[in-house]
C-alpha cells in the first residue's frame, strides 16, 4: 500500500513476491468447519460472529501484507487483534504498494502464503473491481461507514479510514501561519515531499492539498504546480524522499505527508523532548479500502479482520493512530469515539474531501509533463 | 542370472565406469550453481524478454514496446541513465586504479594495505538509503559539513548545497561506491605486474616512460577497460541510491521501472516495466559482452605467471 516509504526494498521485494516458490498448496482450512467461508458475504450468513471467530481460531492464521507499524496505527491494530482472537499474523512485505499487495495475491494463488486481506487505494481498488480479485463482504457497521456505498455497493472493497494531508515541520522553525511562509530563506532546503505524484499518492494529495489551499480544483492542479515551482526556485524545495530517519536527524525538516504518518511523528519528537508541528492550509484526504482476497488461505479470518478493523474498535484504533476511521462520524454521533482516539483527529464530522480515481488519473496524466518541468532537476 | 553377469562385467568395467563418473562427478559441485543462476537469472530474465512482447493480459503484442521506445519522456530518462553510469565509469575507474596502483606499491600484507582492501570491500557495497542518508548529513542543506561551512567558509561550494541534489550529487554519490569497486578488480592485476618485465626493460636501455608505454599501459588496458565496464554496468543498474535522493519517476529508467509496478496513482503498467527493463538487459548484454571480451585478454597474462 504504502508506495511512499519507498526504499531499496520495493523493487526487490516485488521480485522476490514474483520468484516466491508456491510452498505447499492450501489445505483447504476451511473444510475443517461446515461453513465454507470463502463464499460468506457477512457475519450473520455464516452463523454470526462466534462462529466466525471460531472458524478464525481453527484456520490459526492471517495473512496481512503491507502494513507498516508506524501506519494509521496498524501496529496496535495488529497485536490487538492477534489477542483478541488468539492466532496467529503472517506480516508480508510491509513498505510494498496497494499494487505489489494484489500482484503478491495473484503470483502466490492458490498457496498458504496468497495475503487474505489487502489495504489499498482507491485507485488500484476501482482497477480491480468487479475482476474476481476481491470477495464480496459486508461487515457488520456497513451500513454506518462512509462512503461504502459509494465505492462498492456489494461490499467488494470497504473504505476503511481516510488520511488528511498535512505538513508536519520541526517546532525549531517557528510557527507557519500561512502557505506563503514556506516561500521564507529560512525554509532553504528544507521542504520534501513524500514521493513523486506519478508513484505515490500521499505526492499527489499533498499536490491537491497546495492547489486546493490557494483556490484550484481536484481538477486543475495548475495552481499547486506552480506553487511548488516557486518553492523550487526559492531553493526551498527539495526532491529527497523523507524517511524516518531524514525526519528524526532533521535533513527533511518540512515534510507534505498524510497526517497518519505524521502523528507518529509527533509522538516521537514528544518523546525526544522536541516539537513536531502540524499545519494543514487545506482539507485533502484519500482513503485506503479494505477487502478479502477472492484466494484467501484463511477466509474465516480475513472476514473476522474485516469485522475487527472496520468495527468500533479498529475504528478508535485507526483514530489514535491520526486516521480517520469511516466510522468516525457515527461513533461521534453516538457517544461511542474513544478520548484517545479525539486527541488525536478531533470530533470533526467532516470527512475530508478525496479526489475520485478518474481526477487521480487525469492529474496524473498532466504531472507527467508538468511536474518535472516545475521541479525537476537537468 | 542377471544378477551374476551384472556382476561378471561389472569388475571388467569398473575402472572405466567409476572413472567415467568420477569425471562427471566435477560437475556435481556446479550443480547448485547452475540451479540458482537458473532460477534467480536466467528465468526472471526470459521473463522480462518475453514479457516485453506482451500486453498486460499476456497476448502478443508490441504496442508497448513501440509506445515506449517512441516516447520522449522514456528516452529523456535512458539518456539520464546512460550519462551517469558513464560519468561515473570513468570517474571510478580511473580514480580507482590511480588508488589500486598506490596499494600496489606498499607492502603487500602490510597493515595499511590489509585496511584498504577491507576497506574497500565494505565501501564498495555502501550504497543505498543508507548512502543518501550520509552524504545528505554531511553536505545536505542541514548537514554536518554545510551547516559548519555557512559559519566559516561562506563562499565555497560547501556553504551551498543545490549541487547534492541533482545530477551531480548522484554522479558524486554513485562514484563513491565505484572507487573501491575499481580498485578490488585492478589490484590483482597491478600485482601481476612482475618486477622482472621493469628490470628487463631497464637492462635493455628502456626509460621510465618506455616501460609504461609499451609495457605497463598494454598489460593494464585490458583490465582497466574491463574494470570500467563492470562499474558502467553496476551504475546502470543501481536503484536505491537514486530513488532516495530524487523523487522523481521519469529521471533514470530504473525508477521509471519501479514506478511502472508500483504506482499508486494509477500509472502502474507491468508491461512498460518488461520493455524497460528489456532496453536495460540489451545494455547490459553488450557491456558484458565487451568484459568477457576484455578479460580474455586480462587472463592471456595472467597465465603466464
Amino acid at each position: 500500500m504504502k508506495f511512499s516509504k519507498l526504499t531499496s526494498g520495493s523493487v526487490a521485494a516485488a521480485l522476490v513476491v514474483a520468484l516466491a516458490i508456491p510452498v505447499i498448496s492450501a489445505s483447504s482450512a476451511s473444510a475443517t468447519s461446515k461453513t465454507n467461508y470463502s463464499k460468506v458475504t457477512s457475519a450473520s450468513q455464516g452463523g454470526g460472529m462466534t462462529a466466525l471467530a471460531n472458524a478464525c481460531k481453527k484456520e490459526g492464521q492471517l495473512n496481512v501484507i503491507a502494513l507498516p507499524h508506524y501506519w494509521a496505527n496498524y501496529g496496535d491494530m495488529i497485536t490487538g487483534f492477534a489477542k483478541q482472537y488468539d492466532v496467529k499474523i503472517d506480516e508480508a512485505d510491509p513498505e510494498g504498494s496497494s499494487q505489489q499487495e494484489i500482484d503478491a495475491a495473484v503470483t502466490n494463488k492458490g498457496t498458504n502464503r496468497s495475503p487474505d486481506v489487502f489495504d489499498i487505494g482507491l485507485a488500484v481498488a476501482v482497477k480491480y473491481l468487479g475482476t474476481g480479485t476481491f470477495a464480496p463482504y459486508k461487515v457488520k457497521s456497513w451500513s454506518y461507514l462512509q462512503g461504502a456505498a459509494a465505492v462498492s455497493s456489494t461490499g467488494e472493497v470497504t473504505p476503511n479510514y481516510t488520511g488528511t494531508m498535512t505538513i508536519g515541520y520541526s517546532g525549531a522553525l517557528g510557527t507557519i501561519t500561512k502557505l506563503n511562509d514556506l516561500l521564507d530563506p529560512k525554509f532553504k532546503g528544507k521542504i520534501a515531499l513524500n514521493g513523486d505524484p506519478l508513484g505515490s499518492s500521499a505526492a499527489m494529495n499533498g499536490i491537491f492539498m497546495i492547489n486546493k489551499a490557494l483556490g484550484g480544483t481536484f481538477d486543475d492542479v495548475t495552481k499547486g504546480v506552480a506553487f511548488f515551482k516557486k518553492l523550487k526556485d526559492a531553493g526551498n524545495f527539495i526532491l529527497v524522499n523523507p524517511t524516518q530517519s531524514t525526519i528524526e536527524s532533521g535533513q527533511t525538516p518540512v515534510v507534505i505527508d498524510n497526517g497518519y504518518l505524521q502523528a507518529n511523528v509527533v509522538k516521537q519528537f514528544a518523546a525526544a523532548g522536541q516539537v513536531w508541528k502540524l499545519f494543514t492550509p487545506a482539507s485533502v484526504g484519500s482513503t485506503y479500502n479494505m477487502a478479502i482476497s477472492a484466494w484467501a488461505p484463511h477466509p474465516a479470518c480475513a472476514r473476522l479482520w474485516m469485522e475487527y478493523t472496520l468495527g468500533e474498535t479498529g475504528a478508535n484504533v485507526f483514530a489514535s493512530g491520526g486516521a480517520t476511521p469511516t466510522l468516525w462520524v457515527h461513533l461521534v454521533k453516538t457517544g461511542r469515539a474513544s478520548a484517545d482516539g479525539i486527541a488525536s483527529i478531533g470530533k470533526s464530522k467532516v470527512v475530508a474531501e478525496a479526489a475520485t480515481a478518474a481526477q487521480t488519473a487525469a492529474a496524473r496524466v498532466y504531472l507527467k509533463t508538468a511536474w518535472p518541468e516545475a521541479v525537476g532537476t537537468n | 542370472m542377471t544378477q551374476l553377469q551384472y556382476k561378471g562385467t561389472g569388475s571388467a568395467n569398473g575402472g572405466t565406469g567409476s572413472r567415467y563418473w568420477k569425471d562427471k562427478t566435477g560437475y556435481l559441485g556446479v550443480l547448485p550453481f547452475l540451479l540458482f543462476s537458473g532460477v534467480f537469472l536466467l528465468y526472471p530474465t526470459w521473463n522480462v524478454v518475453s514479457g516485453a512482447f506482451k500486453d498486460n493480459y499476456g497476448k502478443f503484442s508490441t504496442a508497448t514496446l513501440s509506445e515506449v521506445f517512441n516516447s520522449s519522456i522514456a528516452r529523456h530518462a535512458f539518456a539520464n541513465s546512460l550519462e551517469i553510469s558513464v560519468k561515473t565509469a570513468i570517474f571510478g575507474a580511473i580514480l580507482g586504479s590511480l588508488f589500486a596502483w598506490a596499494m600496489s606499491t606498499g607492502k603487500p600484507g602490510g597493515v595499511f594495505y590489509k585496511i584498504s582492501v577491507a576497506l574497500s570491500s565494505v565501501l564498495a557495497q555502501f550504497g543505498g538509503v543508507m548512502l543518501t542518508f550520509a552524504f545528505l548529513a554531511t553536505f545536505g542543506f542541514n548537514g554536518f559539513v554545510s551547516t559548519l561551512a555557512v559559519k566559516f567558509l561562506p563562499n565555497s561550494f560547501l556553504a551551498e548545497s543545490a549541487w547534492l541534489y541533482g545530477k551531480t550529487g548522484l554522479t558524486v554519490l554513485y562514484t563513491f561506491f565505484q572507487i573501491p569497486l575499481m580498485v578490488l578488480v585492478f589490484l590483482p592485476t597491478l600485482e601481476n605486474l612482475k618486477p622482472q618485465w621493469r628490470e628487463a626493460s631497464d637492462a635493455l636501455g628502456g626509460k621510465a616512460y618506455e616501460y609504461w608505454l609499451r609495457i605497463g599501459i598494454p598489460v593494464l588496458t585490458p583490465s582497466f577497460v574491463g574494470g570500467a565496464l563492470l562499474l558502467f554496468v553496476n551504475s546502470f543498474s543501481a536503484y536505491a541510491t537514486a530513488a532516495t535522493l530524487i523523487s522523481l519517476s521519469d529521471f533514470l529508467t530504473p525508477l521509471e521501472i519501479a514506478t511502472a509496478l508500483t504506482s499508486e496513482t494509477g500509472g502502474s503498467n507491468p508491461a512498460e516495466a518488461k520493455v524497460l527493463s528489456l532496453f536495460m538487459v540489451i545494455v547490459v548484454v553488450i557491456a558484458m559482452a565487451l568484459y568477457a571480451l576484455m578479460r580474455k585478454r586480462v587472463s592471456k597474462w595472467e597465465q603466464k605467471r
